[in-house]
């Protein structure tokens, strides 16, 4: 029914020019000067806000760990003359957006609200941020969702694998522990703790901001003083502990009556820094990366029918990187899985890509690029992870070239040096059958 | 991906969430055309990047397969990636990919829907092999028994490895008696089993035909543009004859239904109760958006009634809660929930939760606090229409379940002429208990004292 000729055309549209991100960034210095990345967009009357600190959840004191997010879930609670109830009121009233998280090397929030509450809006950040109340209420009241939330956790089979999977891949290191804590650590946080968290953690020295949105450089400028201005100038973070990550290559059980085994597993990734990343990227994107695209998506969903979700993916922290990934399949055939995967990575280690592999690698990380950029809150986002990862403000434009600059040997010399099958170190829950034979 | 009912959920409160600003102003400001197969059109304009959402929904879920099949619709989802003559199995998704695209498709009661997010000049590409597999779909009998363990393996991640998943499984096939929405979207395990390449070919040509599908393009396009690639792509599919939606309707409702689940996997015990609930297409739609405001006044936030009450000052619950999903063919629900802190007891948690819908059905609700919640709604009109996708989802839904354009348009503008009155009369009429299933879960039964082994 169809004309054969467009097939023809989609075969012949291959090699494609990607989407230009027709975003422009610009570096706006306040008159105090601090400095924001800002991307104008005046379609719509909203502005966002994203910014971090650098120093994160593996800067918590051990038995207190859990501590930065704790302060995430409180920023919000109560600020200045305004409790907890008070505060919220006011942000539903001027429909301000505000959320804050932890991770392991960052502490990061974000900001949206329709340009006619800008200046408001700006105001509640800045209380959040230098006059936190921590009052008894709230803060018993977090601490309990908290709570909470790790017991949920150990229902879900996928979470207490990951757990587990970096505390054996980082025995008594911070990135060991999850961000959120244990029952022990958050019982043992107090308020002191807290604010002497915002003292430590929140300073100028330490800071990155992106904006989006319906806003001006002359508009933002004095903005940034007024909200960041009484943040200390420095409070030179920590970095935390070096670290080697422990990589047995053994596979780990952790009995649970399920039907199905969840299976985590991972060795080294990559620095951000590493010249090899952009490589990195791209065998990643191969491997398991790439949705439906990718080889363990072919050799063990479709092919097989041995999982729904299978995928792998590079994390790359501040002291450690590493090249993890998750599987699910019914403890009967857990163990071929398994198989499969360590089969891939040794394929991958011992012949790298094909070029037809790696060119469409690069079409789609190219081109799906732009649709990442599909809200103010997203691009603010990726600002700031620019100046995190030290990547330029040009990267927008310099990121295609990073790519194409990769070469079917550079694919081969970092899959070598990255994909060890026998340092793949894997933990499973679950009630597997025959997994010892299966994992030697 | 299958939305459960808790990602509709997720799903209504973004819209929800996302429409301030004044009543007057439209929301997604789309322009509408129909096929002359019958195939309605509709464009979200947003020029941003130089990209576009493009979506088919079809009007068909898991609420119209037969007694049996529970599972099929959701079973073809799946299957539509298997191959045309043009494009081999396993292929789209990499088509797709192949141009810098992302895809997916999902499933629900009432719709199924299939998506690419790519560059706009892929756009016409794309819509071919949208059309290609509407009518021209090819299935090996071995490909679709692999792709039956695909779906056994999600079925075992999303349902059977959880308890609460479990739970709300059986708390949906006890609150309809009769009606296909007590069958889990993506099929009870047996069923699943079952179903086989007749059963999914025959649902394909049952269903799937442009007069019973909705295409929603979003991004950088207009409909002027849009038009003559609608037009050489699904405008060739003639017409299918698709049958109506006949659903069982419920039958009289006379009990309160209370479930309760121990699972030794439980560490967090959880409290809900689910309502029968008008939604925009019942006989009593008018209290759809009523409803809407009575969610948000009760729970829809940290400021709402339940949460102050049951979390902040009577210290009872961790977290605490109200929903109301009014998008449906057929009924709509109405929910509340909670979860205890430690040390307090499921009595004593759903003594204070009924306490506290008492009080609003004898009592009222303050003066401002119905406006404030107007407000909150409205006010997530602009972030909606930021993202590229909010706004394509929430139309491509509405049509699908018999809502049009104009509905979703003047969403803000029904919302601020709700009144206080009509909010208590809604929770009048919703919040009756023999119209309700209370869902329990817990931690394994602790064996009574005096019980051996042998007994327990």
């Amino acid at each position: 029914m169809l004309k054969k000729a467009f097939f023809a055309l989609v075969l012949l549209l291959l090699p494609v020019l990607p989407a230009q991100a027709a975003v422009q960034v610009e570096r706006v210095t306040s008159p105090g000067g601090i400095e924001a990345w800002l991307v104008r967009d005046h379609t719509n009357p909203i502005i966002a806000v994203e910014f971090a600190f650098r120093g994160g959840a593996a800067l918590d004191p051990e038995e207190k760990a859990g501590l930065a997010n704790m302060v995430s879930g409180l920023l919000d609670e109560g600020a200045g003359d305004m409790d907890s109830l008070a505060f919220q009121r006011r942000l539903e009233d001027l429909a301000v957006r505000l959320g804050f998280s932890a991770g392991q090397d960052n502490f990061t929030g974000r900001l949206q609200t329709l340009t006619e509450n800008r200046d408001a809006a700006f105001e509640m950040l800045r209380m959040a941020l230098t006059a936190p109340r921590f009052d008894a209420e709230p803060v018993e009241r977090i601490r309990n969702q908290i709570l909470a939330g790790l017991r949920r956790e150990l229902q879900d089979p996928n979470t207490v694998a990951f757990r587990e999977w970096y505390r054996v891949v980082f025995p008594g290191h911070p990135y060991g522990r999850p961000v959120r804590g244990s029952p022990e650590t958050v019982q043992a946080i107090t308020a002191d703790d807290l604010r002497q968290f915002v003292s430590r953690q929140f300073g100028r020295d330490n800071l990155v901001i992106g904006v989006v949105g319906d806003i001006t450089p002359e508009d933002l400028g004095p903005l940034l003083d007024a909200t960041f201005g009484d943040l200390p100038a420095e409070v030179r973070p920590a970095l935390a502990p070096e670290v080697e990550p422990q990589l047995s290559g053994e596979v780990t059980v952790i009995q649970r009556n399920i039907p199905q085994s969840v299976a985590v597993f991972g060795e080294e990734g990559i620095d951000r820094q590493d010249p090899d990343f952009y490589t990195a990227y791209l065998l990643n994107y191969v491997m398991g990366g790439g949705s439906f695209s990718s080889r363990l998506m072919e050799e063990v969903r479709a092919k097989r029918g041995l999982a729904y979700s299978v995928y792998t993916y590079l994390q790359s922290m501040d002291r450690a990187a590493i090249m993890g990934g998750a599987v699910a399949t019914a403890n009967p055939r857990l163990a071929e899985s398994i198989d499969l995967i360590r089969q891939e990575w040794q394929r991958m280690a011992e012949q790298g890509v094909s070029e037809e592999e790696l060119e469409n690698a690069k079409t789609y990380i190219k081109g799906s690029f732009p649709l990442q950029l599909d809200s103010t809150g997203s691009i603010a986002s990726m600002l700031v992870s620019m100046q995190i990862d030290d990547l330029g403000i040009d990267y927008l434009e310099k990121r295609n070239e990073y790519f194409d600059a990769v070469t079917l040997d550079d694919m081969r010399r970092v899959a070598q040096r990255l994909y060890q099958p026998e340092r793949l170190t894997v933990v499973v829950v679950g009630d597997p059958e025959g997994l010892s034979a299966a994992a030697q | 991906m299958i939305p459960s009912l808790l990602a509709r959920v997720v799903l209504l409160a973004t819209l929800v969430v996302g429409l301030a600003g004044a009543a007057r102003a439209q929301v997604f400001n789309p322009e509408t055309f129909t096929l002359d197969n019958g195939m309605q059109v509709v464009v979200v304009p947003n020029h941003r990047m130089p990209v576009v959402s493009h979506m088919v929904w079809y009007r068909v879920g898991s609420a119209d397969e037969e007694p049996g099949k529970t599972g099929l619709a959701h079973f073809l989802e799946h299957l539509m990636f298997k191959g045309t003559e043009e494009v081999p199995s396993g292929e789209f998704s990499r088509i797709v990919a192949r141009h810098g695209g992302r895809d997916n498709a999902f499933t629900s009661y009432d719709y199924t829907g299939y998506f690419q997010n790519i560059a706009v000049e892929h756009l016409e590409m794309v819509m071919r092999m949208e059309a290609d597999r509407m009518t021209n779909l090819r299935l090996d009998e071995n490909e679709v028994l692999t792709e039956r363990d695909v779906v056994l393996e999600e079925r075992r991640s999303r349902t059977d490895n959880n308890p609460s998943a479990l739970l709300s499984e059986q708390s949906n096939a006890a609150l309809y008696l009769l009606h296909p929405y007590r069958n889990p979207i993506i099929g009870w395990e047996r069923d699943i089993r079952g179903l086989s390449r007749e059963d999914a070919l025959a649902f394909y040509e049952r269903w799937y035909a442009p007069n019973n599908a909705i295409l929603v393009v979003a991004g950088d396009i207009t409909a002027e543009q849009l038009r003559p690639l609608a037009e050489r792509t699904y405008g060739r599919i003639p017409a299918g004859e698709v049958p109506e939606r006949i659903r069982p309707s419920e039958p009289p409702h006379l009990t309160e239904r209370h479930l309760v689940m121990h699972d030794e996997r439980v560490q967090q015990p959880s409290w809900s109760r689910r309502y029968i609930a008008p939604s925009y297409n019942t006989e009593d739609s008018d209290l759809a958006y009523p409803l809407q405001v009575l969610a948000e006044v009760i729970g829809g936030g940290s400021t709402s009634r339940i949460y102050q009450s049951l979390v902040v000052q009577q210290g009872l619950a961790v977290s605490a809660g109200a929903w109301y999903n009014p998008t449906a063919v057929d009924t709509g629900s109405f929910g509340v929930f909670a979860s205890p802190r430690p040390g307090i007891e499921m009595d004593q948690l759903e003594a204070a939760m009924d306490e506290e819908l008492r009080r609003i059905l004898v009592e009222g609700l303050p003066d401002g606090e119905i406006e404030r919640a107007k407000t909150r709604l409205r006010a997530a009109v602009v972030y909606a229409r930021d993202s590229l996708h909010t706004g394509a989802r929430v139309l491509g839904e509405a049509l699908a379940t018999g809502q049009s354009v104009e509905d979703v348009e003047a969403w803000p503008e029904r919302i601020a002429a709700v009144t206080d009155e009509q909010v208590i009369e809604a929770a009048r009429r919703v919040l009756e208990p023999t119209r309700s299933v209370t869902s329990i879960l817990l931690p394994a039964r602790a064996q009574q004292a005096g019980e051996t082994d042998e007994q327990g």
